[in-house]
């Protein structure tokens, strides 16, 4: 569904992203490991062209996605959803519900406002409040509402479970297994393997935005000595 | 009590154009974070194209069916602005844009003149509302009981499109996060042209409403643009209940102005915009501005180097040509190259405020003109010697910049640029409107040299003594310790802040600095034209200094000298023509598009691309 193909990202002269390659499968979960700045978010950004790829190819579907900006990108079918929220905060839960809309895409789950705050009950109750008058777990939660609001088959979600309660880590990890059994696919970022042990079936790791394994969850878990190496306790 | 009703009345239907065009420039920064200097230019548009089409169109019908389409029209014109220039500049670092939209005012000041001529034209009557009604005994013009009524539903219009629809929440959105709202599937192209259509043809609506009040002229883009800005800073930048609320203010606050401080007018406007920024430094309705938030920070500086011998060498012979002009050049070159050295000297001391300090005014003609007046005003009153008069006048205007800025650097980014075009419009309207003491719009004559200085030669050369040693001292103090210290402010508050430099005094000291050689440089000019006037005070010659130093780049420290020289220079080769401002405004569009990094930094990258010059190691 992505390929990801040597790809290189800076900011201005640092070189952040390096032949950086991987798949993520259709239908599948998979975790993007590493470290604190390993390049995590800069690898959902490289993939959004939020920060421009300066070679290698990102294709999508199998098309080349790397010269379309961000928002075209975003029509094809990719959400975005950013590990520091980003929530329009001056506006309503609905309002920033409807920034998030796009019209339903063949072959993807189609998702509406109710549908949405069936699934996290939370913001349904502040449907009226602005975003700063959220908590940070109901913040997070419409972060990813908003992502869903237009009908993405590819979902990438950067360190959902970083900074939020316990209890909302457990429905994060309830959310993207529902995501799952929809037929969506959802590339995921975190720092350790808890989170994505729970919900992923493979595993990306990077370490100074190269990449230092590729495979499957399972054949990571039997090698703690990768997990040792590259991965925060 | 009949009076003041009547009053206010009238002061609410003048705010009925103000609030519309200041919603539209307020729209406008909020979701593209342009200052759109050009807002002015589609008022005026749309009071021209008003005034045309209702010579075409009958009765009623077509004077509101006027109205309308110029609307319209200006809001295509706008599209075809942010099209055409703004779009390949959005990249540029912040604030660069608004010298593109200056160069759109020159071009269609003169497109303007081309088209409709140099006469002021009188506004139609509306068909129909032609006579007054009596109320309370008081009579009010039919028009502006239209206007009283007609505001509100556009206003409610304006504020449902906001509120209520998608396009509205999208808008809201964009001016909080525009990236996330691009990474969400929204073309923010689009939406930035829809929006900056939109607050043109709210100007131009604006503009031909107020036809039948007020007419149309080629001054009104400049007269209606500091209103408009006071209005949106007032309000809250972004704000339209803010835009509404003090434009009403505005608006009813002059007319009682007209009726019992009558000459007091034009300061009034100020000083309550002064007020309401010092209790709420954001506006009333506004947001706090995070610097860079909106993912506009240009590339980072290269370090200041002393400068090469290379250089060196260059700006030694350059000095030489310019020693020997008298030798080689006519009586008409001697005066035209000490206009440019004084302007050079002016931009320099405003560069020195924006490369080194980071601090944008739009209000540095205050201490130019200010030192130009304080050496006239010397002259006149106390028969005060040349050269005392000569020496005192830096220091006037660096203690008006130390006061003033006292009160700006309370404020940072444009809240803080506006409020040095308020002060800068406040010294001028106080010049302008205090005649018996500053002669007025007469302005101030018979300030001659003393006796030594009176050959234009000699004045030449000390123009040229003086002005270059202004910019090397300049220049110097950038590379001093305190030069340095005002760096690290401008990059990092916090950071200058825990190393022990005291940003705010760093900052007041730069500031009286900067108006102190400001004043050197109005102080030259003074006794070489042997008179000032208050439009060496006025916004157009802020915009003047504030274009090239942009335009001759902010970034590296020849920026201010080369851009003032190179522009002065072409603008007094083109003001011959009779449409120079159209040359000069294409010309300033080009190099924005055409040269990012302004005029120096192009060329040194152009330079280090064909291999000219080594890239520097960061
Ligand atoms: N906006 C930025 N400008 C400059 N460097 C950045 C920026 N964002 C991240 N970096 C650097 O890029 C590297 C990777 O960062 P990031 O992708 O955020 O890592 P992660 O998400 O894995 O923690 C880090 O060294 C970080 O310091
Ligand atoms: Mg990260």
């Amino acid at each position: 569904m992505l390929e990801v193909g040597n790809i290189n990202s800076f900011y201005g002269k640092a070189h952040v992203l390096r032949d950086l390659s991987f798949d993520v499968p259709k239908g599948a979960v998979v975790a993007l490991l590493g470290r604190n700045g390993a390049g995590k978010s800069t690898t959902m950004k490289s993939v959004m062209q939020i920060v421009r790829t300066a070679s290698g190819l990102v294709r999508f579907e199998g098309q080349e996605i790397s010269n379309l900006p961000p928002h075209k990108i975003a029509k094809l079918g990719i959400g975005y959803v950013p590990e520091d929220r980003r929530v329009f905060s001056d506006l309503t839960v609905v309002e920033n519900l409807i920034v998030g809309f796009q019209p339903p895409r063949e072959g993807s789950v189609t998702w509406t406002q109710d549908i949405l705050f069936d699934l996290f009950p939370n913001l349904a109750e502040r449907r009226n409040n602005r975003g700063k008058a959220l908590s940070g777990g109901e913040q997070q939660m419409l972060t990813i509402a908003r992502t869903l609001m237009g009908n993405p088959s590819l979902v990438l979600l950067d360190e959902p479970s970083e900074g939020v309660a316990p209890v909302i880590v457990e429905q994060m990890a309830q959310v993207i297994t529902q995501l799952k059994s929809e037929g969506l696919t959802v590339l995921l970022s975190e720092q350790n393997l808890h989170f994505a042990r729970a919900v992923a079936d493979h595993a990306v790791i990077i370490e100074s935005g190269a990449r230092v394994y590729y495979g499957t969850l399972a054949e990571l878990n039997a090698n703690p000595d990768i997990r040792d190496a590259y991965l925060a306790a | 009590m009949e009076f003041f009703v009547a009053q206010i009345l009238t002061g609410l239907a003048n705010a009925s154009s103000l609030f519309l065009v200041a919603c539209g420039l307020s729209l406008i920064f909020g979701v593209t974070r342009i200052v759109n200097f050009a807002h002015g230019s589609l008022y005026m548009i749309g009071a021209y194209t008003g005034y045309s089409l209702m010579q075409v169109l009958p009765g009623a019908v077509g004077f509101w069916g006027a109205i309308v389409v110029a609307g319209l029209v200006v809001g295509l014109v706008g599209l075809l602005i942010e099209i055409l220039v703004l779009r390949p500049v959005y990249r540029a670092p912040e604030l660069f844009q608004l010298v593109a939209t200056f160069g759109v005012i020159l071009v269609i000041q003169d497109l303007a003149l081309m088209i409709w001529g140099p006469e002021d034209l009188l506004g139609p009557r509306a068909p129909g509302l032609r006579g007054v009604v009596r109320i309370m005994g008081e009579p009010i013009p039919k028009y502006d009981i239209a206007l009283l009524i007609i505001t509100p539903f556009v206003a409610v219009a304006l504020w449902y499109l906001i509120t209520k629809t998608r396009l509205g929440v999208l808008v809201r959105a964009a001016t909080q996060d525009r990236e996330m709202v691009g990474a969400l599937g929204v073309n923010q192209s689009w939406l930035f042209t829809g929006v900056f259509a939109l607050g043109s043809a709210l100007a131009g609506l604006g503009g031909a409403l107020q036809l039948p009040k007020g007419g149309a002229d080629l001054l009104m883009d400049f007269n209606i643009l500091a209103p408009v800005f006071v209005v949106v800073v007032i309000g809250g930048m972004g704000s339209l209940p803010g835009a509404y609320l003090a434009a009403i203010i505005i608006s009813v606050l002059n007319v009682f102005g007209v009726s019992y401080l009558p000459q007091s007018t034009l300061v009034l406007m100020f000083v309550v915009m002064i007020v309401v920024l010092m209790i709420r430094p954001y506006g009333l309705f506004g947001r706090e501005e995070v610097a860079g938030e909106h993912g506009q920070v240009g590339e980072p500086e290269r370090p200041i180097k002393p400068a090469s011998n290379t250089v060196r060498m260059v700006v030694a012979a350059g000095l030489l040509v310019l020693a020997l002009l008298p030798l080689y050049g006519s009586h008409f070159s001697l005066v035209l190259i000490t206009d440019v050295l004084i302007f050079c000297l002016f931009a320099a001391s405003l560069h020195f405020l924006l490369g080194t300090g980071g601090l944008v005014s739009f209000g540095h003609a205050a201490y130019y003109g200010g030192g130009a007046y304080v050496a006239a005003l010397l002259v006149t009153h106390v028969d005060s010697q040349m050269e005392l008069a000569f020496l005192l006048a830096p220091f006037g205007a660096g203690l008006a910049a130390l006061s003033i800025g006292w009160v700006c650097l309370r404020l940072t980014g444009v809240y803080f640029a506006m409020l040095t075009l308020a002060f800068a419009q406040l010294i001028w309207s106080l010049v302008f409107q205090w005649g018996d003491f500053t002669g007025g719009d007469d302005g101030l004559v018979n300030i001659w040299p003393a006796q030594w200085l009176k050959d234009t030669t000699v004045y030449f050369y000390f123009t040229l003594v003086i002005a270059t040693s202004g910019i090397l001292i300049l220049r110097h103090v950038a590379h001093s310790p305190f030069g340095y210290a005002l760096r690290a402010a401008r990059d990092s508050e916090r950071q200058a802040e825990a190393t022990g430099i005291d940003t705010r005094k760093v900052r007041l000291l730069a500031f009286g600095f900067a108006g102190f050689m400001g004043g050197l440089a109005g102080a030259l000019f003074v006794f070489s034209k042997g008179s000032v006037f208050p439009n060496e005070l006025e916004i157009a010659r802020s915009f003047d200094a504030l274009i090239v130093v942009f335009l001759g780049g902010v970034k590296t420290l020849a920026g201010g000298v080369v851009g003032a020289g190179f522009f002065k220079g072409i603008e007094e080769l083109l003001i011959r023509f009779e449409y120079w401002r159209l040359l000069m405004g294409l010309l300033i569009i080009f190099v924005v598009i055409a040269a990012p990094d302004g005029v120096v930094g192009s060329l040194r990258k152009g330079m280090e691309r064909v291999g000219l010059r080594r890239v520097e190691d960061q």
